[in-house]
């Protein structure tokens, strides 16, 4: 039976869910704006989604909040929540299928053997490699060992959350389980990372579009989509006209940040962050962390906890910790500068006297 | 580590100390050099000496109107683009952050567009001072790697503001890292180099003042 509906194309599992033809075109077209391509291309996405068959995606969750997934499975409109789920055949996904146990890991293995080559794997948290991978176990494997295995036959690879994609809360300073991101263990597949802690809905939902309709969309250097991570917080804040003109809120909720003044003095990382909540937003388009008067962490940037600082440091703040090490080296010069002028004076002073003993002797000649 | 972070971590971190021991060891250093002995006393003592000497410090900071129409340019240009720095390091808003977060102080900064007007203006002179070293015969004879180097890391800070301001040319947190590792490049360089001449500039002035009053010179 699972089989049957998996040899669905996607446009057969639609209509037989009762969705009508105005809301998956109102998708698609939406999905198609979301990846900034073309105004035809909404219907080049109806048209390969309903010819397609719906893909294998096996989705694994390893040292995570499970936020993420929160965030894909409360994509504002329900339809796209719906959709999205009737766009892919999720075979395995131990937070939200009904087995558990050794029941949900046949599922996984059968999804495997039956779609080898061609399944999408979705990675939701990091890795652990320390003491063996003991920190994450299912079904007595570790979380690298069910990854390896997994990742093996798959089409391509889908880091969700900056857990997955760069490490995350688990790879952060001191990092006691040895937690890595996927891409240092997985290196021989197509990879797309997905970061956000958590990533919003809509990215997600249309990355796993695109891959499904176009293929691999264009990434960037750390294998983001360029659609929605082409542009930093910062080009495109509302707040950042006020930059230019200088108009900076100084402290929480005063009267700058509520005028809507820019909060890069209380440490916002919107113009080192790449990512589409300043156009996308959150929760229907309703606000993004900075319009709520919180400065961009920068969730999806690699190393997100341990770089740039503290959260509220501005970023042109330098990084130097105390000014103890410059002091001391002013006290050392210093006293350089005390020595060089004492060998000169005493170099001077010789150079007189051996002046003055060379006049007494050519006097006494 | 990211370039940025080392940028604004070890790198600084590394400037900062290699300017300040070279800022004292050569201050210091030549502050207490052996001094030839005046034996005379000051023609009006020491005090109006001094005070000339103040004077000096000041007063040869100015073209000389004898000489206005040939150093006129020159010094109309050194003028312009020494108070460009001055708006582009001490009021601009993330500058002034820098200093806050090393400092401790704040103060007023100006809006962006106007430093960044500023900034452009500022590179253009640069480009004017070299031009005219360049192409003075005296000038480029008396010039050698000091001159053109410390250029070189005054003008490399602004072109790399100026690309981090416009994103231009690479992503904005690399283009930071490079302005940051240019103002880091100035700072290691910066006492020994011909830019050191902002300590002693005007101490030079007021001492050569005080010695010429002594003898009676007027100022």
């Amino acid at each position: 039976m699972t089989t049957a509906i998996r040899e669905q194309t996607v446009g057969e599992v639609l209509s037989a869910n009762g969705v009508s033809r105005r809301t998956f075109i109102k998708f698609c077209v939406s999905t198609a704006s979301f990846l900034a391509l073309a105004p035809g291309m909404g219907q080049v996405i109806a048209k390969q989604l309903l010819k397609t068959k719906r893909p294998s995606v096996i989705y694994l969750s390893f040292q995570e909040c499970t936020g993420c997934l929160e965030s894909l499975t409360r994509s504002y409109t329900p339809s796209v929540e719906n959709m999205i789920f009737n766009m892919i055949s999720l075979d395995y996904d131990d937070t939200l299928m009904a087995a558990a146990g050794k029941q949900s890991e046949e599922a996984r293995d059968a999804a495997i053997k039956e779609n080898y080559g061609k399944y999408l794997v979705v990675v939701d948290g990091a890795v652990p490699l320390g003491n063996g991978g003991v920190y994450n176990t299912q079904g007595g494997k570790s979380a690298v060992q069910i990854l390896r295995d997994t990742a093996k036959g798959a089409a391509a690879i889908v880091c969700v959350g900056t857990c997955s994609s760069y490490g995350g809360l688990p790879y952060a300073n001191p990092n006691p389980t040895g937690a890595v991101p996927v891409s240092d263990i997985i290196t021989d597949k197509p990879l797309i990372n997905v970061p956000g802690c958590p990533p919003i809905p809509a990215v997600i939902t249309s990355t796993l579009v695109q891959y499904v309709t176009l293929g691999v969309p264009a990434l960037d250097a750390h294998h983001r989509p360029l659609a929605f991570y082409g542009n930093t917080i910062h080009d495109r804040c509302y707040r950042r006209p006020y930059f230019d003109v200088g108009k900076f809120a100084k402290t929480f909720d005063d009267e700058g940040a509520r005028n809507g003044w820019c909060l890069y003095e209380l440490g916002c990382k919107g113009p080192t962050t790449y990512n589409a909540c300043a156009t996308v937003k959150w929760n229907e388009g309703t606000s993004f962390p900075i319009e709520s008067g919180h400065p961009c962490l920068g969730c999806s940037e690699p190393s997100f906890w341990d770089r740039n600082g503290s959260f509220y440091a501005p970023l042109a703040a330098g990084l130097i910790g105390s000014l103890a090490p410059a002091g001391e080296a002013a006290g050392v010069g210093a006293a350089v500068g005390i020595g060089a002028a004492a060998l000169s004076r005493l170099r001077s002073r010789a150079r007189t006297q051996s002046r003055a003993a060379e006049k007494t002797a050519s006097k006494e000649d | 580590m990211e370039l940025l972070e080392f940028a604004r971590g070890p790198a600084l971190k590394v400037a900062l100390v290699v300017f300040c021991f070279g800022v004292l060891w050569r201050l210091v250093g030549t502050v207490l050099l052996r001094y030839h002995r005046h034996l005379s006393e000051p023609r009006d003592g020491y005090f109006k000496a001094f005070m000339l000497g103040l004077l000096v410090g000041g007063s040869r900071s100015w073209p000389h109107k004898q000489y206005i129409k040939r150093t006129g340019y020159g010094e109309a240009l050194g003028y312009a683009y020494h108070i460009g720095l001055f708006i582009v390091i001490l009021f601009f808003a993330p500058h002034v952050l820098f200093i806050k977060s090393l400092f401790g102080v704040s103060w007023p900064t100006l809006p962006s567009g106007i430093v960044t007007i500023i900034a452009v203006l500022t590179f253009t002179l640069l480009l004017a001072v070299l031009f005219r070293r360049l192409a003075h015969r005296v000038l480029r004879r008396l010039s050698n790697f000091d001159d053109y180097f410390s250029w070189f890391v005054t003008t490399l800070v602004i072109v790399t503001g100026l690309m981090a301001t416009a994103h231009f040319g690479a992503r904005y947190e690399t283009l930071l890292a490079w302005h940051i590792l240019s103002f880091d490049l100035l700072l290691i360089w910066y006492p020994f180099g011909k830019l050191m001449h902002a300590f002693y500039i005007f101490p030079s002035r007021i001492i050569n003042g005080y010695f010429l009053a002594r003898k009676g010179a007027p100022s």
